[in-house]
Formats: structure tokens, sequence, C-alpha cells
């Protein structure tokens, strides 16, 4: 079957594309659709990303996927080029509109490239082959002796040459090929896979032209600031809005309905001030003067639920995963070590704060905003609006930052509501303090280790209870565990080559709106674990990554659905993207190797500490050197990464994201904290959130490239994040003795 | 009436004098290369040139911008060839890059002040620059590839 199709040019591409252009689309399945086709033969295939070729010999490529600071606006594009042989400096790159034709647009779970580089590559050569044939037409000769070379359609023997624009028209009336009849590429003749091509942004960011959702302007729009109940849930009484009104600018104040549980991504309520300007909406709700009622919720204190949920580790709770018998291990040990851990909620505060566009006209909506997943965001305004989907036009601008934020769309509904009420385009501006006070918080969780070692040191049992109150819980008001795909995140796959296992989950309620952030589950559970194991190294005295490497195995691919555990793999089949140990050690040696780990003794304040975890299917190693001065100060002078993340399609990029991920990560170890008292959180803007600034940041990060080309690519958005708080804390460790067990670092004293 | 000159060019300003510039700047002027980050001087992303020197426009109010000179992202160069500008595409510095013009104003007033920067005066002139992205690493090396330091 073909997965490569013609697609009619209509709607939205008319705009795109100038008539005679060659449109094609790949078309590829969400995991449900895939899972529907197993059964259903003509179940229906969504295209998913379009090229067009111009008689100008523009190749217009469309980006699906949401630019939030990966590069993957350019990425994919570049996949595409590549195999259609295409000038890169005569590309265009034009953002898809939320569609479900394309696909899941969903920018998340470090996906992108895992998903779509077959889909691309597959586009770009049946452009290639329909201009080939196009050409061969044209001489009238066989396209065997034609071949593409650089925006060309070359005829060998002869050396005469068409340009792709000068044969899109003829090349839109070829047969659609079979997919058996394509070629690809050599990776020997790539042009730009696995070298990479500068961000196609990177003159507009740098000119202060690029367009983020904050810098969206419609004609006769408006500005709203919306005051909403400090307690999730919470219902407005009564207003008085007098004083706000009377705020030069403010021209109304506007309610929106509170949300019906469970919460989702429905906008939260409250009452919106419209204004002529962002300033004055903003002055104008600071002038609101509610009463709330502000219901269960109220209740939530992070200390008392601190509290409960280190309760609840200490308990034998649901078991997960289960190998081997961990009690009569326990009751056998020459020495049992156990310790408990805990990670507070987080924010993720990306540096533009959620806002958004809508223009609600004649019962349609075009919204525009910086969201990670538009086609949700046409679901969550259609159902808001009352509107059929189809009613509702997204379109993705560059995202200031996302982290998993993004793709909730409230911010969208929010807008679109006003714009409906207010009968006006209306932008809705959130300030920072909202942005940090009404997020979809990263889970908080309390974690109970236990391990039994034999007379060598060796571990011979393992027990690690987690308890977290669950993203499920946004969805489902009913929700107290954790869901598979949670769970699977660094804590059921545990990879250590230990005989007796098992991992409990316990139950825990939210109070707030718990969302996914930047590795998610990863970073509590490789926090625990990658600490737990340099304790038990302390504990049979040997070196860290020694005892690391001694734990995890011989090299192996663990079979986690052989016993018993449901584990979805990030998507992705487990005989593909196995977990294998051996590329784990690889990344542990790597790092220790380059790090100079078996040189560098602790001394004078500085020491390293190790840490290595496989998630979103890649394989990464880190060893961060801290330095602590006389004072408690701590600095990070230096990172280093290994890295295996199969196939590497645009290396700058990827170094870039780890970098980053040294930066994020470093955030959690050492700064990052959100509380709560009656309900209400307790953090506002970046005094009392705070994030890394450039003199706490790694002074230098090295990324260490595996070449892996032999497997298929894996995420590199999120898993470099997951091994630097461990690292960071075993180091602390080795610096000073002090264990860290608790997150974050600012809260302890290290001399 | 305010006046000031924005990008060499002469403004008037007649709204609510407390207005911070940076609303000026996004909302009256379309300027909108001068991002809003946290409102309260705390992360940098507003920061613009006042009389030469680099200014939070979220926390200045326009009442003190009579007879001043701004100069924001958009006013650096026009074709984005500013020596800072160039390191910083160099470097391949941004990720999301929401912060990177403020960032690019902020480096550009300390070259002005210290036109070879040691590592200290590089954390110090720009810690009031938050990028979430975490692009320190380049955002350094681009200030002293722009300064004509070996990074």
């Amino acid at each position: 079957m073909n997965t490569v199709r013609l697609v009619d040019r209509r709607g939205f591409l008319v705009d795109v594309f100038s008539a005679g252009a060659l449109i094609l689309g790949t078309r590829a399945f969400s995991p449900a659709a895939r899972a529907a086709q197993a059964s259903v033969e003509n179940a229906t295939w969504h295209p998913n990303v379009f090229v067009g070729i111009n008689p100008d010999g523009t190749v217009v490529l469309v980006a699906h996927r949401s630019e939030m600071g990966t590069g993957i606006r350019t990425a994919l594009p570049m996949v595409l080029a590549d195999e259609l042989d295409a000038d890169w400096s005569r590309v265009r790159i034009e953002q898809a509109i939320g569609d479900a034709k394309y696909g899941s647009q969903n920018t998340d779970g470090s996906a992108s490239i895992r998903d779509f580089y077959d889909s691309m590559r597959e586009a770009g050569a049946m452009a290639r082959f329909m201009l080939t044939q196009a050409a061969a037409q044209k001489w009238n000769v066989d396209a065997t002796q034609c071949r593409a070379e650089l925006h060309n359609i070359v005829h060998t023997p002869t050396g005469k040459k068409f340009g792709y624009g000068e044969l899109a028209t003829l090349a839109l009336k070829q047969p659609e090929p079979r997919k058996d009849l394509l070629t690809f590429k050599k990776p020997e003749h790539f042009r730009y896979i696995g070298k990479g091509v500068p961000m196609v942004d990177l003159n507009d960011i740098c000119t202060g032209h690029g367009t983020y959702g904050m810098d969206v302007q419609v004609p006769g729009m408006v500005y709203a600031s919306v005051l909403r109940s400090p307690v999730l849930g919470g219902k407005l009484k009564s207003v008085d809005d007098k004083d706000a009104r009377a705020v030069k600018g403010v021209q109304q104040t506007v309610s929106i309905e509170p949300f019906k549980p469970p919460v989702g991504f429905q906008a939260l309520g409250g009452i919106a001030v419209i204004a002529d300007n962002t300033w004055s909406a903003m002055q104008g709700r600071k002038k609101l003067k509610p009463e709330w009622e502000f219901g269960e919720h109220a209740i939530f204190a992070s200390d008392i639920y601190k509290k409960n949920l280190i309760e609840g580790s200490r308990k034998p709770q649901k078991v997960v995963r289960n190998v081997g018998d961990v009690d009569s291990a326990f009751a056998n040990a020459a020495k049992v070590h156990e310790a408990e851990y805990y990670t507070p909620l987080l924010a993720h505060a990306s540096m533009e704060p959620p806002v958004a566009v809508a223009d609600f006209k004649d019962g349609k909506v075009e919204t525009w905003a910086p969201t990670q997943n538009p086609q949700a965001v046409q679901e969550t305004v259609a159902a808001a609006l009352g509107i059929d989907k189809k009613n509702v036009i997204c379109h993705v601008t560059l995202l200031g930052g996302a982290f998993g934020r993004k793709s909730k769309p409230d911010y969208v509904a929010e807008a679109a509501l006003l714009s409906q009420k207010v009968g006006k385009p209306v932008k809705v501006v959130w300030s920072r303090e909202e942005d940090i006070g009404f997020d979809y918080y990263h889970s908080t969780a309390a974690m109970y280790l236990k391990a039994a070692l034999d007379s060598s040191g060796k571990p011979t049992a393992w027990l690690h209870r987690s308890v977290f109150p669950p993203i499920g819980s946004t969805f489902s008001t009913s929700d107290r565990y954790g869901d598979e795909g949670e769970m699977a995140m660094g804590w059921t796959d545990l990879p250590f080559d230990i005989p007796n296992h098992r991992a409990e989950n316990g139950p825990a309620e939210a109070h707030v709106r718990i969302g996914w952030l930047r590795s998610v589950a990863n970073v509590y559970h490789a926090f625990a674990i990658q600490s737990f194991i340099d304790e038990l190294a302390h504990e049979a005295s040997r070196d860290s990554v020694e005892y690391w490497l001694a734990a995890l195995g011989e090299p192996r691919k663990i079979d986690l659905p052989k016993q018993g555990v449901k584990y979805p793999n990030y998507s992705k089949p487990l005989e593909q993207y196995p977990i294998d140990t051996g590329r784990l050690r690889r990344v542990a040696e790597l790092a220790a190797e380059k790090s100079g780990w078996a040189n560098k003794k602790a001394g004078n304040g500085r020491a390293l500490g190790f840490a290595a975890h496989r998630s979103f299917l890649s394989y990464v190693a880190a060893v961060v050197e801290v330095e602590i001065d006389a004072k408690g100060r701590l600095t990070i002078p230096r990172v280093d990464f290994a890295v295996d993340a199969g196939q590497i399609i645009h290396p700058d990029r990827v170094i870039a994201q780890f970098e980053g991920a040294a930066v994020f990560g470093a955030g959690i170890a050492l700064l990052g904290e959100i509380t709560a008292a009656d309900g209400r959180i307790q953090q506002s803007n970046f005094h009392n959130y705070q994030v890394p600034r450039i003199q706490e940041a790694p002074r230098e990060t090295h990324v260490h490239l595996v070449t892996a080309n032999e497997h298929p690519p894996t995420g590199v958005g999120e898993p470099g994040v997951p091994p630097i708080a461990p690292a960071i804390c075993n180091a602390v460790f080795a610096a000073t003795g002090k264990r860290i067990r608790e997150l974050p670092l600012r809260n302890h004293r290290l001399v | 009436m305010i006046r000031l000159t924005v990008n060499g060019k002469s403004q008037q300003f007649e709204g609510d004098p407390e207005m911070p510039l940076l609303w000026y700047l996004r909302d009256s002027l379309q300027l909108t290369g001068t991002k809003f980050g946290c409102g309260t001087g705390l992360c940098g992303a507003c920061t613009v040139h006042v009389n030469g020197e680099a200014m939070r426009s979220c926390s200045a109010s326009m009442a003190g911008m009579a007879g001043k000179e701004i100069t924001t992202i958009e006013g650096l160069s026009t074709d984005g060839k500013h020596p800072v500008q160039r390191a910083w595409k160099e470097a391949n510095v941004p990720q999301c890059g929401y912060c990177q013009t403020g960032q690019i104003m902020q480096a550009v007033a300390l070259l002005k002040q210290k036109p070879q920067p040691t590592d200290r005066d590089i954390d110090n002139a720009m810690q009031g620059n938050i990028c979430r992205c975490g692009t320190y690493q380049r955002i350094r090396m681009a200030i002293k590839r722009a300064a004509g330091v070996t990074a």
C-alpha cells in the first residue's frame, strides 16, 4: 500500500502554493489509527506533510510540528529537501495550521523525528521520482538515464538539465508511483541529513522579526487580562469591577464560566478585563474586587500534603512490577539499605507566558497561538464554543518556550470565549504571575527505596515505591494512580540486573492541574533511582561508575511484557526500539571516559557525580562536576553527556538540546519548587520561582554523540534532563558527604 | 504629551504616563521584537537601550521617557548585521529565541562598556537575562566572538 498520495489543492493550501504547484502529501497513522488499521483494511490514511514546487523553482515545505526551540521547523523539512535533492537556499517553509489530515501535530514526547523521518524521506523520494518521470517524458528518454542533482533533473548521457520549477506542472500529471518503485538516497549522498543547516528562523529571531504568539496583531483587536480563582475550581460569588472599569483604556469586564470537572484543557473561568492595550487590561484586572467560593481544594497545603505522600510511600501499595521475591531476599540479606526521596511540584515557566488571539465571526473562529498541539486547540475551542471543530482555524506561531505547557490549550479557549462574547478579535495575555499560579504542574513525588546487598555488596533485591498525583487526575477526577505511560518513564523499566525487584504505586489526590513537563515522570524516578544506586555503591565501598556498570549487568534486551509489565515504550514497538542495556552501558562508559572520571578525585570542594538513564528511547549518561565553596555555594564547572539517540539528523540542534537540558536539569536540582497554602500557589514570578541564570548554569556542557546510524532515530528534546539532578546530587555527596534526598538543593545547607 | 525618539524616529505619546515603555513599544508602535517575560524587571526579555544604556522596558514608565532616545532590537541594525547579531547567528545561539532579543541588547550594552569582557564581566552583565532553553553557554561564546576574543 502506498503511504504517499497526491492530494487536492484546496482550502488554505490555495493560499500557500501558487497555481501549477506539485502537491504531495505523505500519510501516516496516529498510534490509535495504526491500531485500527490492523483490523480495518480501508481505514482512513491521514496526510501529515506537504511539499509544493512552484514553477519558479521554489520548493515550499510545510512544517506541521510546532517550533518551540528544538529546531524541528528546520529539521523535518530538511529531511524532505535532502531526499528531494533540493537546493536548501530555494526552499521556503510554511507553517501548517491545525488539521487532522497531517496526522498528529502534537509536538511532545520528543517524537517528531522518530515519527516522521521516514514519511519525510518518502515524500521527498516520491517528488523526485515524479520530477524524473516528467523530465524523461520531455526528453523522450528512459527515466533510468535521468537523475536528480541539486534542484535539477539531469540527463546523464548528454548532461542536459531541467530545473525542478520547469518540471513542476508536468510532474503533477505523472501517475502516482507505487512505494516499491521509490528509491532512497544512500547515506553517503546525504546533503543535509547528519550535517544540518541553520535554523530557518535564525535571522528573524536575532532581528526581532520572529512572530511568537505574543506578537500577533489583528486589526480591531482588543486586549484581555483574566482574573481566575486562586484555588482550583473556585467559583466567583460576586465582583466589584467599578475601579477596574475606571482604569484608562479599559472597555468592559466579561465573565468566563467556571470549568466543569474534570478540568482537562478547559478555560479555568473567571472574569476578564477588556481594554485598548495590554497594560490597561492588566491594571484593570488588579483593581477587580472579587469574592470567591473556593470549594474542596482550599485545603491544599504542601507541608501536610507532602507528609501524606511520604506516609503512603512507607506502606505496601499496588504492585506494578514484580520479579523474583524481594521479601525473602530482604530476609536473607547481608545488608539492607533504605532511603526516602522527595521532589516538589514544578512550573514550566516558559519565557513567553500563555497568550492567544481569537477572532470569532459568524459561527467560526480563527485563532493564533503558540501551541504544541493545534488540533487540541481545534477540539478544545470547538467544545468551549459549542461549534464544530472544522470551524476552528488554528494558526501556529513560534513558541517562546513550551516544555509541555503549551500542549494544553486552555488559554486559547479563553481567547475564543471572550471573542465570542465581545464580538471583536481578542488577545488574552497571561502575566508571569498567572503563568506560575495557574500552571499544569509537574507532579510532586514521594519515593521509598530499599535494597538488599549480599556480602560482596552486590544488590540482590530492590523495592521502589512511588506515590504521586497522576497526570490522569487532570482528565478524570477519580484518578489516583499513575497510568502505565507515567510509570514506564524510568521506573517500571529499571534496567539493573537484580534478581528480585518490586515496584509499588500508591494513590494520591491532586489539588492542582497536573501536567507533563519536559521528560515528565522520568524526572523524579531517575532522581531517586540514580541517587539510590550511588548510595549502594557507597555502602559497598565501590567506585560509583564501576558499581553502576556491575549492577547493569551483561548487555541484554529487557522484555518487560514477559515480566507482566505493561510498557508503552514511548509508543514504539520494543522489537524496533528495545531496552538495550548494551547501549546504556556504552554511554555510561563513554561519559566516564570523556569526563576523566577515573583520574579526577574529589577534593577542595570539587567532585564528579554520575547518572545514566534511558528515556524517550535514547540512552544518556551524564557526569557532572560541582564545586562548593567555603560558604556552601554550588557551581557547576562542567557537564559531560554521552548520548546514543540512534541516527542523528541535525547534530548541532541535538547538541543544543542537551546543552539546554543540562541547564533545565540544573534548575530542577538546585532551584525549582512550587508550594501551596490554603489551596493557593505561593510562588508568583522569577524572584520566588527561580530558574537558572547564566552564573548558575553549567559553565561548559560537552555533548559526546555515539555514532549509532544503524539504529533508528530516537528522542532528543527531553532525555537529557533526567540524569542531571541525580548526577549533581551524587557529586554533592562525593564533595561533601551530604546525601541529598529532597529537591531542590537550595533548601539544604551544604557546609 | 511625552516626546521621545524611538529608533531614530520622533514619537509623541499621549496615553497613561504610568504605562511602561514595553507596552508602548509593543502595542502602540508594533515593535514586537521587545518581549514581555515577567513585567517586573526580573528576566530581561524586554531589554532596550535608553540613551545607549540597557534598561528593562517593562519597568520604565513612559513618564520617564520624555526626551529620551530609545533603541530596540529593530533599530540595532536594519539588516541583522550588527556584530553581536552576526556572532549570535554564527554560534547558532537561539533555541526558542524568545529571550534572545533582550540578550542581544544586553550584550551590546556590555560590549560598549567592556569591549574585552572577562567571564565574570559576562556573568555580571548577563545575569538579569533569563534563558529558559538554557543557551547560556552559546551566549557566552557569542559575546566573546563579537568581542574578537577566541571563545
